[in-house]
C-alpha cells in the first residue's frame, strides 16, 4: 500500500517538475523581453547575449521617447491612440452586446432564432475576410483616418453577444418576473438585475475585448494611412522595420515591454472571474 | 394567434379581452426587444452582414477601387485555381499549417487544461500558459525573431553553435525549408490561450460528485474518467474551441508575416490571408481578393459545420 502511495507521489512530483519546466519555457520570451527592456546599451549588443540584465537601466525608455522624436508623431500619440480606441470599443461593445444578448435570451421576439443563427455563422468568419468590404463601407461613410473607423466596426462582435447570451440564459426568468412585479422597467431590470447578476460575464467580455483590440494592428493598418492615427502594435512594427533589423534595439525592447503591460495587468485583475464565466461560453450549453 | 373577434356569448368576452391584452403586451415587448437589439443589429448589419454580401458579389467582378466594378463571372475563380501558382503555394502552406497547428494546438490546450486542473496553484499555472496569448503576436514575434535570428547572435543558433551541433548559423526565417516549422512553433505557443482558458473553465464545471458516481459504476483510471465523464460534459466547450481553432488556423497571417516578411523568401511563409492582403491592399485588385475571401469562408464554414455536427449535443 505504501509502495503504491510512493509511486503516485513520485508520479505527481514528476508531473509538477514537468509542468514547471514547461512554464519555464513558455515564460522564457516574456522574461527575456522584460529583462531586455531594462538592459543598458553595452548589454544589448553583448556576445554571447546574456539572458538576464546585469545593470538595469531605464535608458531604453528614454531612447524610445527621443528616437521617436525625429519622426512626425511622438510615441505617446500611439499609446494614446491604442488606449483611447481600446477603451471606447470595450465600453460600447459591452453595452451594445449585452443589450442585444438580453433581448435574444429573455425577450425572444419573432426572428430571434434566425438572428442568433446568423450570429453563430458570423462567428466562423475569419475577421480578415470582411475587411475589404468593411473598408469600402468605412470609406464610403467618409470615416477613413478617423477614430470612428477603428471603433465602430468592432462594437457588434458575434463572439461577444454569443458569450453574453449563453450567460443570460442561465439567469432564471423568475428573477426578472419578480423585478417586473416590483414595478421595475425593462431598462432598469437590464442594469439593476441582469448586469448585476452577471458581473463575471461582462468582466470576461471586457478582458477578451480589451486584449483583442489592444493587440489588433490590422484595423489600424487598413483603415488609417496617416502617421498620427497609428496604434501601438503598428508603430512597433514600423520601428522594427521588418525581420533582422538591429538598429534601435533598446527602444524597440522598451516599446514591446510597454505594449504587453496593459493586457497582463487586465488579466491579473480579472483572471478569477474568467475562470467562473468561460464555463457558459460553449455553443448550446 | 388570431386576432379576429367572434363573440358568441358575453361569458367569453373576458378571456378574449385578456388574450387581446396579452397580444398587444407581447407586441410591446417585441418592439422593446427590437429597440434594445437595434444598436447591435444596425452595427452588425452595416459592418458584418453587408460586407459579407458585398464580398460575395465582388468576387464575380473586376474591381480596382478606381473604376466601377465590372462583371467577369467566374473568371476570378478560374484564375485563382488554374493560373495563380502563388495562390496554390499559399493554399498548400495554409493547409499544412492548419492540419498540423490546428489539431495540435486544440489537443495541447485541452491536455494542458486537464493536467493543470488537477494541480495545486491552478491560478499561477493558468496565468503562465495564458500570458503568451494575451501579449501581442507582433510584440512577441520580435522576441521570437531574436531566438530564431539567422546570425550568430540568435539565441538558438548561439546555443547550437556552442554545443557544436552546427558549424555555421542556420537562417531560420529566410531559409524556405525552415520558415514553416518556425511559424508553426511560434503560432502553437502563441495561440493556445483562448481554447486553454475555455477548457479550463469547462473543467471547473464538471462536479466532483460525477467522478465519485463514476467510480462506483466501475470507472477506474483517469483516462476512463476523461473519456466517459469529462469529455461528454464538455461538448459545448469542445465545440467552441474547435470552431476557434479552425478559424485561427486558416486565418494565420500576422505571425507568418512578422517571421518571414512579405513576400516571404520563395513564398515559403505565404498564407491565404497573406495572398488576400497582397491583392486587396497592395495591388488593389479587390474582385480577385474577394474571390480568395469567399473561398476561405467556404472552407472554414464547411469545416465548422462538420465540427458542429460531430460535437453538437443531441438536442440540436
Amino acid at each position: 500500500m505504501s509502495f503504491t502511495k510512493f509511486i503516485t507521489r513520485f508520479n505527481r512530483g514528476l508531473l509538477y517538475a514537468f509542468m514547471i519546466a514547461l512554464v519555464g519555457f513558455t515564460s522564457l520570451p516574456i522574461v527575456y523581453m522584460i529583462s531586455t527592456a531594462f538592459k543598458p546599451l553595452d548589454e544589448l549588443f553583448l556576445y554571447p547575449p546574456r539572458f538576464f540584465v546585469q545593470k538595469p537601466t531605464l535608458r531604453s525608455f528614454f531612447d524610445l521617447l527621443t528616437a521617436t522624436d525625429s519622426s512626425v508623431v511622438p510615441f505617446s500619440r500611439y499609446i494614446f491612440n491604442s488606449l483611447f480606441v481600446s477603451v471606447a470599443v470595450v465600453l460600447s461593445s459591452l453595452v451594445v452586446c449585452c443589450l442585444g444578448a438580453y433581448v435574444l435570451s429573455k425577450f425572444k421576439p419573432p426572428g430571434a432564432g434566425f438572428i442568433f443563427s446568423v450570429i453563430l455563422s458570423a462567428l466562423m468568419f475569419s475577421p480578415q475576410v470582411t475587411q475589404i468590404p468593411t473598408y469600402m463601407i468605412v470609406s464610403s461613410l467618409g470615416l477613413v483616418n478617423t477614430y470612428w473607423a477603428l471603433i465602430l466596426p468592432k462594437i457588434a462582435v458575434a463572439f461577444n453577444i454569443f458569450l453574453m447570451k449563453q450567460f443570460f440564459d442561465q439567469i432564471p426568468d423568475a428573477l426578472i418576473e419578480a423585478a417586473h412585479i416590483d414595478g421595475a422597467s425593462d431598462w432598469k431590470i437590464f442594469w439593476r438585475v441582469i448586469m448585476a447578476v452577471s458581473k463575471p460575464a461582462w468582466a470576461t467580455l471586457i478582458i477578451f475585448s480589451f486584449i483583442g483590440n489592444w493587440n489588433d494592428f490590422f484595423s489600424a493598418l487598413v483603415f488609417t494611412t496617416s502617421e498620427s492615427m497609428k496604434t501601438l502594435p503598428l508603430a512597433i512594427q514600423t520601428l522594427a522595420g521588418g525581420p533582422g533589423v538591429v538598429a534601435r534595439t533598446g527602444a524597440l525592447a522598451a516599446g514591446t515591454f510597454l505594449m504587453t503591460l496593459p493586457p497582463i495587468l487586465i488579466f491579473l485583475l480579472f483572471q478569477k472571474l474568467i475562470m467562473n464565466t468561460m464555463v457558459h461560453s460553449g455553443i448550446k450549453s | 394567434m388570431q386576432s379576429s373577434v367572434e363573440v358568441k356569448g358575453p361569458l367569453q368576452l373576458a378571456p378574449q379581452k385578456a388574450r387581446r391584452f396579452k397580444l398587444t403586451h407581447a407586441r410591446k415587448r417585441a418592439a422593446l426587444g427590437y429597440l434594445f437589439l437595434s444598436p447591435f443589429l444596425i452595427l452588425f448589419i452595416v459592418f458584418t452582414v453587408i460586407p459579407v454580401v458585398q464580398s460575395v458579389y465582388l468576387s464575380f467582378t473586376y474591381y480596382n477601387m478606381l473604376q466601377p466594378a465590372r462583371w467577369v463571372g467566374l473568371s476570378n475563380y478560374s484564375v485563382l485555381f488554374l493560373e495563380d501558382d502563388i495562390f496554390l503555394t499559399s493554399l498548400k502552406n495554409t493547409f499544412i499549417f492548419a492540419v498540423i497547428a490546428g489539431p495540435l494546438s486544440y489537443c495541447l490546450s485541452f491536455l494542458l487544461a486537464w493536467v493543470i486542473n488537477t494541480l495545486k496553484a491552478k491560478m499561477i499555472f493558468s496565468l503562465a500558459f495564458y500570458v503568451p496569448s494575451i501579449t501581442s503576436g507582433i510584440a512577441l514575434s520580435i522576441v521570437w525573431l531574436y531566438i530564431f535570428s539567422g546570425d550568430r547572435y540568435g539565441l538558438l543558433n548561439n546555443a547550437l553553435l556552442n554545443w557544436g551541433m552546427i558549424s555555421e548559423p542556420i537562417l531560420w526565417n529566410t531559409d524556405p525549408n525552415t520558415i514553416m516549422p518556425v511559424i508553426i512553433i511560434v503560432s502553437l505557443w502563441m495561440s493556445m490561450g483562448t481554447g486553454f482558458l475555455v477548457f479550463l473553465a469547462g473543467l471547473q464545471n464538471v462536479s466532483p460528485e460525477l467522478y465519485e458516481a463514476g467510480a462506483i459504476d466501475g470507472i477506474s483510471s483517469r483516462f476512463q474518467e476523461l473519456w466517459f465523464i469529462t469529455l461528454p460534459l464538455m461538448k459545448p466547450q469542445l465545440l467552441f474551441g474547435a470552431v476557434n481553432a479552425i478559424v485561427g488556423a486558416f486565418g494565420v497571417f500576422d505571425i507568418a508575416v512578422a517571421i518571414s516578411g512579405m513576400p516571404s523568401p520563395n513564398y515559403a511563409g505565404h498564407t491565404i490571408i497573406a495572398h488576400l492582403f497582397d491583392y486587396a491592399f497592395i495591388r488593389f485588385e479587390l474582385g480577385y481578393a474577394s474571390a480568395i475571401a469567399v473561398f476561405l469562408f467556404v472552407v472554414t464554414f464547411g469545416l465548422g459545420r462538420i465540427v458542429m455536427r460531430l460535437l453538437s449535443s443531441k438536442d440540436q
